[in-house]
This record gives C-alpha cells, sequence and structure tokens, in this order.
C-alpha cells in the first residue's frame, strides 16, 4: 500500500517538475576484455546464451561441433540482433570491435574448453581470422604437432549445425537461476524546484499512529516447540568455607640488654648466729644419716661401670693376632757405590713425611780399612737421603771425609746436622738451601703408577739426572777433639745448657746450641756450635796464615767452627787407677725422649718460624751463661753403655779433686754389668722418662733410673746375637730387636716377659739398626737397616701401634711390680742371710751342747755301740754263709 | 655448736669427698668448705633444681615427698639433701 501512495507521490513530483533522467542502468563504454594476458590480443571471450545460438545458427553440438568450431557470422546479422535485443544481445560487449571489424564476416569460434574463460570466442581482426584458417594452430604448436603429425594435412570441415537437443539442462538452470519473483518497486521522490538545497524536515512518526500503519507479527508459544522436561542432570560439589583473615604483628626489634646482679650473702655475723641455731643443729642431726649412708655407697662400689664394655677393649690386644706382622712398605738400596757398604745409622726426618737419612760406611775391618785405605779416600762417605717417592735416587747427598757412624738432626732446625766420623770427628752440615728441593718431594702415591716422574721436575733440569752433593759445613778438630770412632751423638735438649765445669744453666737462646759425645777413646765430649768469647791469639794467627777458601756453594753458617772447634768438656771415664777405661758406645741423656715427641715437633716448626727467615744458627752468638747462675737440682747424670757390656750410671760434671786441686770427671755412680757382649743400645722409654732400655750381647734388660739393685727386668740368653733395638713410640710396653740373622723380634711386656712375643724375618743378614716413626695414627713405619746396605721400610701393624686404653698404667703397674719384687728379693736375700747366721749360730749351740755330756752316758752309749756293732757282725756272717746258726746259738748260750 | 662442726667435720673426711656446704631455703650458702664463686654457683642452681625436684613429686602424689637427691655425672656426684628450712650438699668423686 504504501508503494501506492507513493506513487502518486512520486508522479506528483514527476509532472510537478522535469524529471529527471529515469535511472536505468547506464551502458558506459567499457573496453571489451581480450586476452591480450595470453598473447592473442584478437581473440575476444563471448558468452552465447541459448537464444543467440539458435538465432545465429552456431547452436553447441549442433551447430558448432568439435570438427567445425567456428562459424562466420556476417556483421549485418549482428548488428541486427544488437538492435532487436540492446544491451542483451551477447554480443554487446564487443560492440565496438565488430563496428570497427574491416570486413564482412566475423569468426566465432566455439571454445568447448573453456580455454579462453567462455564457452565463444571471437576473432576480432581479420589477420585473427586468417592465422585460424591457416596454420591457427601455431601458438599451440607444442601440443597439436604431436597429434597432427600422423596427419598432415587438417580437412576442414565447415560446422554442421544441428537441432538443439534438450538434456534437462534447461530445467536445471531454471532451478538454479534467481529470478526476481516480484517486481521490484521503484520509488521516486522529487521536491519542489524552488525548494532545492532548501534543508529537508524530517520528522518521527509513531507507526501505531496511524491505522494499518504496520503489521503486526506477534510471538505466541507454539506448543510445537515446548519441550517438557523429564530428566535431569545434576551434579554437587562441596567446597570447604575459606575465609582469609590478615593481621599485622607489632615488629618489636631485638635489644641489647644486660643485668648485673651479685648473689645475696649472708654477712659474717647472720652466719655465725645461724651456725649457733638449734635449728641447724637439728637439721643436721636428721639429715647426715642418709647423707652418709650414700658416700658410703659410693665408696663401696662405683655402680656405674659398665663391665662388658671394660672387658671387651683388654681382650682386643691380647686375643686378636689375625693382623700383627710387619709388612714390607719399600726398600731402598743405594745401586752406584761401587764398594759394598753397610748402614749404621738411620734417621727419620723431623718435619718431612717420607724423608729419611742414613749413614753407610764401607763394610771392611779394620785391617782391610788400612789396606784399601788408598782406595777408599777417593770414595765419598755419604749421608744418602731417601724418599718414599723415589727408590732407586737418593734426594740429597751429604758428603763427608770419612765414613759416618753416627749423626742427628738438630732437634730445633731439622736443616743442621751433625754427625760423627770414624776418625773422631764431627762434622756438621747446614743444608738450609736445599730445604726447598727435600720439602717438596710427593709422596707415596706418584711412586707406584709414574716412576719416571721425578719429584724435582720444578727444578733446573740439569740437577734433575744426579742428587747433589753437598759439602759438610765444619769439622771439628783433629787434636782436640776425639782420637777414635765416634759412637755416639746426641743434641743436647733447647732448655739448658752447660758449661766448662759442668754446672746446667738456663738456654736463653731457645735452640739447641750444644753437642755430646761419645768416643771410643773413652772419653765423652760436650761442644758448642756457638763461637766461643774467648779467643786466645794463637788459633786468629794460624787462621790468617792458612787463610782458607771455602767452595762457594758451602753455606757459612759454622766458619768460625770449621778445624778449629775445640770440645766444651772433655769427660774421661776411666777405671780407676788401671790404664783400661771404660769404652763408651752409646749414651742416653735424660732430655732426650722430649726431643722426638710429635709436640716438639710442632714447637720447633713454631720456633723456627718465629726466628724468622734467617734461622738462628746463622746468626749464633756466644753463651750467656756468665750473667746466669747455676741450676743447681738439674741431674746430670746419665746412663752409658760400654764395649764391654756394663751399663754406668754417672755424672759429667767435673768436681775438684781434693789432692791436686784439679777438677776431674767424677767416678760412676753404679756400675753394672749385665750384658755379655757391646750394648749398642740405651733408650728411654718414650712413656716414661726413668725406664732405660739396654739392648746388648745376647740379652735385654731394662732399668729404671734410680734403682740401683739390678735391672727390672732382664732376659734370659737369645739364641742369636742381639744387634739393635728400639722402643715402640705409641706403645708402651713394645720394644723391638733386631737380631744378628736377619730376624727382629718384637716384644710386649704385656703379653709375654721371658721371650719375645714375635718374630718376624725381614733379611738375611745382620741387622744394624731399627728406627721407628709415626706419622699419623694410622701410619706407622719402621726402617730397619741391614748388614748389606739396604734399607727397609716396614709398616707396623694397627695392633703394634695403637695402645689399649689402660696399656700405659698396666705397664706402669708391671715396672712398679718388678720393682717391688726387686726390693723383695733384696729383702728375703737379707733375710736368709739372717735365717742362715742363725742357723749356723744354732749349729754352733748344738755342737757345745753335745760337748757336755756325763762319762757314764758316754760308757753305756759307747757299750751299746759295741754290742749293736757286734750283732751286726754276725748277721753279716750268716749271711756270707760262714757262720752255721746252731753254732750261733750255743755262742749266745756262751753268753 | 661442737655438733654441727663434729658433724660436718665427718661428712668431709669421707673418702673421694670434694666439698660440703649449707644452703638455706632460699639459696643462701650457709656454710661451706668451697671458695666463695664456686659455692654461690653450686647453691643457686641446686636450690633451684631442689624445688622443682619437690614440687614434681608432690605434684605426682600429694602425700609423697622428696627426702633425697643425687645427681650422678661423669666426675663425681651432688648429694642433696633437703629440709624444711635447710639444704646440705655434697660433692663426692666415687671412682678410684
Amino acid at each position: 500500500m504504501a508503494p501506492k501512495k507513493k506513487s502518486p507521490k512520486g508522479r506528483k513530483k514527476m509532472r510537478g517538475k522535469k524529471s529527471p533522467t529515469p535511472i536505468l542502468p547506464v551502458s558506459e563504454e567499457v573496453e571489451p576484455i581480450n586476452m591480450e594476458s595470453m598473447g592473442h590480443p584478437e581473440i575476444y571471450p563471448l558468452v552465447l546464451t541459448t537464444k543467440t545460438q539458435e538465432i545465429f545458427n552456431c547452436r553447441i553440438d549442433e551447430d558448432v561441433t568439435d570438427e567445425h568450431p567456428y562459424k562466420l557470422i556476417p556483421k549485418e546479422d549482428i548488428f541486427e540482433d544488437m538492435r532487436n535485443r540492446a544491451a542483451v544481445s551477447d554480443f554487446h560487449p564487443v560492440k565496438k570491435i565488430i563496428q570497427e571489424y574491416p570486413g564482412d564476416e566475423l569468426l566465432l569460434v566455439y571454445d568447448k574448453d573453456f580455454r579462453y574463460g567462455l564457452n565463444f570466442y571471437l576473432i576480432g581482426t581479420e589477420e585473427g581470422k586468417e592465422n585460424y584458417f591457416n596454420p591457427s594452430e601455431v601458438p599451440e604448436e607444442q601440443e597439436e604437432n604431436k597429434e597432427h603429425i600422423p596427419e598432415d594435412v587438417y580437412m576442414y570441415k565447415l560446422p554442421v549445425s544441428k537441432p538443439w537437443v534438450s538434456l534437462g539442462s534447461e530445467k536445471e538452470i531454471e532451478e538454479e537461476s534467481v529470478k526476481d519473483s516480484t517486481k521490484q518497486i521503484t520509488y521516486m521522490i522529487s521536491r519542489k524546484r524552488s525548494e532545492f538545497g532548501a534543508p529537508i524536515k524530517f520528522s518521527d512518526q509513531n507507526a501505531s499512529s496511524v491505522k494499518d500503519g504496520y503489521i503486526e507479527c506477534t510471538s505466541y508459544p507454539d506448543k510445537i516447540f515446548t519441550l517438557k522436561q523429564l530428566e535431569k542432570d545434576v551434579s554437587m560439589q562441596v567446597v570447604p568455607q575459606i575465609r582469609d583473615i590478615s593481621t599485622q604483628t607489632r615488629w618489636t626489634y631485638p635489644k641489647n640488654a644486660t643485668t648485673q646482679y651479685y648473689p645475696r650473702e649472708f654477712s659474717e655475723e647472720e652466719k655465725t648466729a645461724l651456725n649457733q641455731s638449734k635449728s641447724l643443729a637439728d637439721f643436721l642431726n636428721n639429715v647426715s644419716m642418709s647423707v652418709e649412708i650414700a658416700l658410703q655407697q659410693n665408696e663401696i662400689m662405683n655402680t656405674f661401670i659398665d663391665d662388658w664394655k671394660n672387658l671387651a677393649e683388654e681382650e682386643g690386644t691380647f686375643g686378636d693376632k689375625t693382623d700383627t706382622h710387619l709388612k714390607e712398605y719399600q726398600s731402598f738400596t743405594d745401586l752406584h757405590s761401587p764398594t759394598e757398604k753397610m748402614i749404621t745409622c738411620i734417621s727419620w726426618h723431623p718435619t718431612i713425611y717420607g724423608l729419611i737419612a742414613v749413614s753407610v760406611a764401607v763394610r771392611l775391618s779394620f785391617e782391610d780399612r788400612v789396606h784399601f785405605s788408598g782406595k777408599l779416600l777417593l770414595q765419598p762417605s755419604l749421608i744418602l737421603f731417601w724418599s718414599f717417592s723415589d727408590p732407586i735416587h737418593p734426594q740429597l747427598m751429604l758428603e763427608s771425609p770419612d765414613d759416618i757412624f753416627c749423626f742427628q738432626f738438630c732437634p730445633s732446625d731439622p736443616n743442621i746436622i751433625a754427625g760423627g766420623c770414624i776418625n773422631g770427628q764431627i762434622i756438621l752440615w747446614d743444608i738450609t738451601a736445599h730445604a726447598d728441593r727435600i720439602e717438596n718431594i710427593k709422596t707415596g702415591d706418584s711412586r707406584s703408577k709414574k716412576p719416571t716422574l721425578k719429584p724435582m721436575f720444578l727444578l733446573e733440569p740439569d740437577s734433575n739426572k744426579e742428587a747433589m752433593y753437598i759439602r759438610h759445613c765444619a769439622v771439628s778438630s783433629i787434636e782436640n777433639g776425639h782420637k777414635n770412632v765416634i759412637t755416639d751423638i746426641h743434641w743436647l735438649s733447647d732448655t739448658f745448657e752447660i758449661n766448662r765445669m759442668g754446672s746446667v744453666f738456663e738456654n736463653r737462646s731457645g735452640i739447641c746450641c750444644q753437642l755430646a759425645t761419645c768416643s771410643a777413646d773413652c772419653t765423652i765430649c760436650f761442644w758448642d756450635i756457638r763461637q766461643q768469647k774467648v779467643a786466645t791469639p794463637q788459633p786468629t794467627e794460624k787462621k790468617k796464615e792458612e787463610s782458607i777458601e771455602i767452595p762457594f756453594d758451602v753455606p757459612s753458617t759454622f766458619m768460625h767452627l770449621d778445624l778449629s772447634w775445640k770440645p766444651l768438656i772433655k769427660v774421661r771415664l776411666s777405671k780407676g787407677e788401671t790404664s783400661l777405661d771404660h769404652c763408651p758406645t752409646k749414651m742416653s741423656l735424660n732430655q732426650d725422649h722430649l726431643l722426638y715427641k710429635s709436640q716438639d715437633k710442632m714447637l720447633a716448626q713454631n720456633k723456627a718460624a718465629k726466628a724468622g727467615e734467617t734461622s738462628p744458627y746463622h746468626n749464633l752468638e756466644g753463651g750467656m751463661i756468665d750473667h746466669l747462675r747455676p741450676i743447681d737440682d738439674f741431674c746430670t747424670k746419665f746412663f752409658m753403655g760400654t764395649e764391654e757390656g756394663e751399663v754406668i750410671y754417672t755424672d759429667w760434671k767435673l768436681e775438684r779433686d781434693p789432692e791436686t786441686g784439679r777438677y776431674t770427671s767424677k767416678k760412676p755412680v753404679s756400675l753394672y754389668a749385665v750384658h755379655d757382649g757391646a750394648v749398642h743400645t740405651i733408650q728411654r722409654s718414650p712413656f716414661y722418662n726413668d725406664i732405660i732400655l739396654t739392648v746388648g750381647g745376647w740379652n735385654v734388660a731394662i732399668w729404671k733410673e734410680g734403682v740401683v739393685t739390678g735391672p727390672l727386668l732382664q732376659s734370659c740368653c737369645a739364641p742369636k746375637r742381639y744387634t739393635s733395638g728400639h722402643w715402640s713410640l705409641t706403645r708402651p710396653g713394645v720394644f723391638y730387636i733386631g737380631r744378628e740373622d736377619g730376624y727382629i723380634d718384637i716384644w710386649d711386656l704385656l703379653e709375654k716377659t721371658h721371650e719375645p712375643a714375635q718374630s718376624q724375618n725381614i733379611c738375611i743378614t745382620m741387622i744394624t739398626y731399627i728406627k721407628p716413626q709415626t706419622f699419623s695414627s694410622k701410619q706407622q713405619f719402621i726402617a730397619v737397616a741391614d748388614y748389606y746396605g739396604t734399607l727397609h721400610i716396614l709398616e707396623i701393624p694397627w695392633t703394634l701401634s695403637h695402645p689399649s686404653t689402660n696399656e700405659v698404667s698396666s705397664v706402669n703397674h708391671y715396672f712398679e711390680r718388678e720393682v717391688k719384687h726387686l726390693e723383695y728379693v733384696l729383702q728375703r736375700k737379707m733375710i736368709r742371710e739372717k735365717e742362715k747366721k742363725e742357723m749356723e749360730l744354732e749349729m754352733e749351740k748344738k755342737k757345745v751342747k753335745t760337748y757336755q755330756k756325763s762319762k757314764e752316758q758316754m760308757e753305756a752309749e759307747m757299750r751299746m755301740d759295741y754290742e749293736s756293732y757286734l750283732e751286726l757282725e754276725r748277721s753279716v756272717l750268716i749271711n756270707l754263709g760262714l757262720i752255721k746258726v746252731t753254732e750261733m746259738l750255743s755262742y749266745m748260750d756262751m753268753m | 655448736m661442737a655438733e654441727v662442726e663434729e658433724t660436718l667435720k665427718r661428712i668431709q673426711s669421707h673418702k673421694g669427698v670434694i666439698g660440703t656446704m649449707v644452703v638455706n631455703a632460699e639459696g643462701i650458702p650457709i656454710r661451706t668448705t668451697l671458695d666463695n664463686s664456686t659455692t654461690v654457683q653450686y647453691a643457686g642452681l641446686l636450690h633451684q633444681l631442689t624445688m622443682k625436684t619437690k614440687s614434681t613429686v608432690r605434684d605426682i602424689d600429694p602425700q609423697n615427698d622428696l627426702t633425697f637427691l643425687r645427681i650422678r655425672s661423669k666426675k663425681h656426684e651432688i648429694m642433696v639433701a633437703p629440709d624444711k628450712e635447710y639444704l646440705l650438699i655434697v660433692i663426692q668423686n666415687p671412682c678410684e
């Protein structure tokens, strides 16, 4: 209805005004699309509907077929069609081309394959037409050449038009095509001319205000579409109720607070008052009983002792024999020496792990020495330093003028070594310059894996191959020193020093500066390595004359001593008026064992470190003992073993001889002839200062200092001679003895005291020296030197190195028992003597008594004797058969 | 009084006794054989411990009461004899 209304309006407007041109599809002059892009500018694709096809007689499959796909259409027909059907004509898009076409007939080709996009195409030029008819397949040579090879000439057949056969495609097209179902409504809205350009006033109008202004489609519930829900899937979840709450606390920061208080105490008066009070007395009466019971309970027995625990430990030491053998760890031999050598002395380096020094001497008797003395002069006598890491090459070699028989590291500075020679000289070495060389040695691990890796690769390559020969620093004076082989050398402790009289003073310098030596010329000498203040003019002159030139590599530490070193004290061990003196082989001073305890190792190191870079030995000064007072109660006595097998306890202090007025050495305090051969070991126990072990000849003896009756323990003669001995460093009751057949006897005083607990073979020849050393609680080694010059290092098993808890006290008890036993023996001896005397007295008395018998008694007795004799005679004769029994009767009658 | 002296002397002379002291109910020492600082320390600590022990015993059974307290440690034994007004403390080394 609306359009109706509007149309009159529109018409009105139309009438009134000049109606604008009807809105029609404007035909624009559009360039027809040609196939220029495909290389054929003359081809214009066309769509020809069926009606057009009927008009022009180019119906598909009738007029225009595959063989005859073209049709020549005169231009006039096309123009007529265009006039008839105007824009609807299919040729409309190419109208321009047709108008411009020069010729009369246009070629229309059926494009069956839709090569150009539409079902027909028009050739727009004459040339194109020509090309088509003639080799128009030129552009498609490639494809059609193959097809047309068998056919040389293509016979052109004109297309024959056939009648259209409908195959039902029109219906489909009809269905598919969209056609307007109703005519489109057109509206024409016009305005009065005068109102052109004037603003338009639009207004709103509610559609419902006008009757029938709108058609309403009200919604209504359609029952068809309602569904009744018969089933419902419901799920539930339980959720805890959560509440978030937060609070703010007051932050307290830490504050330092201190309080000071003193305890409440009673004043003296109050205390006395309370003490007097009766309440206290009553209280004590009540309470003291229970307290005393408790105290006595504790005295009776300790109820908290775990007996099982105590038992278990004891069994561990005595019963466990699984691993008690010394295990071979390493052995060292010097392969470069031309003559056969034996080892005379061993010393472990006090601070460096795995470094051990041995002194070697030629294995010749005195006669042979004299015989070969020329040859021996050429060979250097050495002290070799062996390290665990290199069993073939010694690390250092210290040279000396003659064979060394004993040597020692200085306890306060391990770079100073003192040794005693066979000719009676003392040799001093200073290896401070080479200290870093031996400290860099790696031990243990590198040994087995890389035997070729030398430990000193850090240093210059030329020193790599051969060990350094280090010349000695100083030797003692030949005239003033010992005349015979030095058998033992000791450094005196750094806590005291002695002067010429033998009095002891406090050692202010803090280092070991004095030595004690004993030699086979029956003397003991004390030496001081510091320069003596007293300098007589003679020695200096001598020095100037000689002007000794010292080789460049020898340190000048002891230059002042070289060749002019005299002993401080010379103690002569005389046996009295006889010319034969005691010949000491070894000695044991009071403070010896303290020097080797591991704690003092640290002390020594600390001292050396404190002294700074330069060792105190480089700046030695004379003793300051002039200003000090001597220590009076110092024990200056010491033990000494001699070549005859005696153990001597003597004093080194010189006393004034009343007769001659000179200072002479004292007589020995006590002398014991216990051993059958030379005493080669005298050693104090590392645990007890007054227990001494002496080994010599075929037996062992243990002594206690102060007990003069005799040794605590003296073993019986062993089958083989004992040649060396040493206490164990960790177990108080254990010591090691080396024999002349290469066996080591291990004695355990808590196990057996009459024979060694164990015996183990080490080598085939005589053992010359034993020296154990502890490196840690798990590793303890013992170095054994034999007569053929081989040094064996053995590892001490756990059982032999680890003491049980109360071993120290047990061994102590044992020694005390032995002391008591000795005393008891002495007492018994005295008692026996007394008894003997008494018995003798009684015998005497008896004899006197018998003499006083009376005469009659004597006669009666004599008669009785005579009669008994006669009877005896008769019985004998009867037995012999000389007298008959009957005769005997008559004889009896006669009587 | 002579009795007091005699009793304390007797206790002190037992084998292994290191020290004896008498403390009042508040923990203030009255008599002692040890030095002052040790006494004060022992008195304070043991007084508190005795109080605690007493209250423990009585909490378990109100009819019960503490008669003697012995503390055995590695080194020695401390014995405390409590009373209404005083405390007797003895320290003994039981090991031989």
